[in-house]
């Protein structure tokens, strides 16, 4: 006896009200969802693997889809070189007077600073390795501001891996697939960065909001902040070395200090992915092997030693005592 | 008459086709475009067939294309899982209850509806934001986005049309 012909045969539930049932499954659904995502990538393993799945199937085809817009954006380019060779011509002249003046300063503070280096014997970081690679999606709504890019865990990429653009720091990795990863860019609203201001040395977090200027959170400095303070990675935390640049601080239309990017000028489609994890990376490796050190363990109490003799000490002519 | 014209409208039609039309269109505008330092708008081409599904007829399958679309929408832009369902749901839901309203409604009367359902969905993604990441997004990237979307009205408008007389039962 099939359904229809039992008692309940002719109830009909109006359909309006089937309609509202599966809207609230829908939206319970949803907010099960919402509530269980995690994708910040501070927490290892925080990026879920189903997004991974989904950002390896989507980036052959952002791909595909991006070759039309990079070669208009490379004829574009052509066009507009061509057309304004000549002003560009007088614009680089002008920045290369001013670098020649700055590439001057740079060789005297640079040879100052090899030589308070070897007076003080302190070694450098080493270079960091970086891997190149191409944007194929690129969210910038006001929830979400993220790049999906074409490189992964096979070319070393990890989360928390720092992402620069030309100029400056762009975000950093929170998702790896093994030939994608997905960057939280620093306007995104859950973007939380520890800046420093490099001429107070003031500490700050730089905190996302999706528009175009992150705001400077949490602000500490003795000096108060100037337009166009540079902004540079703190290090604080570990995530990010210390000294990536950022941008300049400015003040916001709604009073806050906000920073312009540095990368904001920059072509979107390229960034750097700088393979850093620890700062242990930033230290030679000698300095880290376990050294003989006498040992603090001991089985047995031993009697307590006599103080060392004082070595015999004479009277300088100046009256001094010296050893 | 009724069963002919119920025979005319095919779910599959009528759900699939936009869902496909609106993951491609999110697809293409989330390609890395830039012109003289300015990126295109990202419009929500989703909040379309959201306000349309509601307003052509109650169905028991829209709630879940939407569920789909919106999570498609998450994946393809990084955002958190949930929050565009929630957010095209959020518009879904009022137009679907006040349909029979809106239907008398004119060409330019009925874009003023679509608006306000575009507000409803944008208002609940700048609520579940804010309380996910502790700050509030900012208004000027919200205020972007609400007028690229409010903008693709004519789509929803002939989706509409496409599909009111399909199925007289819910004229």
């Amino acid at each position: 006896m099939s359904l229809r012909d039992g008692p309940l045969g002719d109830v009909r539930p109006p359909i309006l009200w089937l309609a509202g049932v599966a809207l609230a499954l829908a939206a319970v659904a949803a907010l099960a969802l919402f509530l269980g995502d995690r994708r910040e990538g501070a927490r290892p393993r925080a990026y879920a693997a189903s997004r991974n799945a989904a950002d390896t199937a989507i980036a052959p085809v952002g791909d595909v889809l991006a070759a039309p817009v990079r070669w208009i954006d490379g004829a574009a380019q052509t066009v507009g070189d061509y057309f304004f060779a000549a002003s560009e011509n007088a614009g680089l002249k002008r920045r290369l007077a001013a670098a020649l003046t700055w590439r001057d300063k740079a060789l005297a503070l640079g040879e100052e600073n090899a030589r308070l280096k070897a007076l003080m014997g302190v070694t450098t970081d080493p270079p960091l390795p970086v891997v190149f690679a191409r944007a194929v999606i690129d969210a910038r709504g006001p929830f979400s501001n993220t790049r999906l890019i074409d490189a992964g865990s096979s070319r070393g990429i990890a989360e928390g891996n720092p992402a620069l653009g030309e100029h400056g720091l762009i975000g950093r990795v929170v998702g790896v697939a093994p030939n994608v990863s997905r960057v939280l860019l620093l306007t995104d609203v859950e973007s939380r960065t520890p800046v420093l201001i490099a001429r107070t040395n003031g500490r700050a977090i730089l905190t996302g909001d999706g528009g175009p200027t992150p705001q400077l959170a949490w602000l500490r400095t003795h000096d108060p902040l100037r337009d166009g303070d540079r902004v540079l990675t703190s290090g604080d935390g570990g995530v990010l070395p210390r000294g990536l640049p950022v941008g300049a601080a400015v003040k916001g239309d709604d009073g806050t200090w906000r920073v312009a990017l540095d990368s904001d000028g920059s072509p979107i489609d390229f960034v750097q992915i700088l393979l850093f994890k620890t700062f242990a990376q930033l230290t030679p490796p000698g300095a880290l092997q376990p050294r003989d050190l006498p040992s603090t363990a001991t089985e047995a109490p031993v009697a307590p030693t006599q103080p060392a003799p004082t070595p015999p000490t004479a009277k300088s002519p100046g009256g001094r005592l010296t050893p | 008459m009724t069963s002919t014209t119920a025979g005319r409208f095919n779910p599959i039609l009528w759900l699939g086709a936009p869902m496909a039309l609106c993951a491609a269109a999110s697809l293409i505008f989330a390609l890395p475009m830039q012109g003289f330092g300015l990126r295109p708008p990202e419009p929500v081409f989703a909040l379309v067939p959201a306000f349309a599904w509601g307003m052509t007829r109650p169905s028991i399958l829209p709630p879940f294309a939407l569920l789909i679309l919106g999570l498609f929408l998450d994946l393809l832009w990084g955002g958190p899982a949930g929050l565009w369902p929630l957010a095209l749901l959020a518009a879904y839901a009022p137009v679907l209850y006040a349909r029979v309203f809106l239907s008398a409604q004119g060409f330019w009367g009925l874009w003023a509806w679509y608006a306000a359902a575009c507000a409803a969905a944008l208002a609940t993604g700048f609520v579940f934001t804010s309380l996910k990441a502790g700050v509030p997004p900012g208004l000027i990237g919200v205020g972007w986005q609400f007028v690229a979307t409010v903008a693709l009205f004519p789509f929803a408008n002939r989706l509409i049309e496409r599909y009111e007389d399909a199925d007289t039962r819910f004229r």
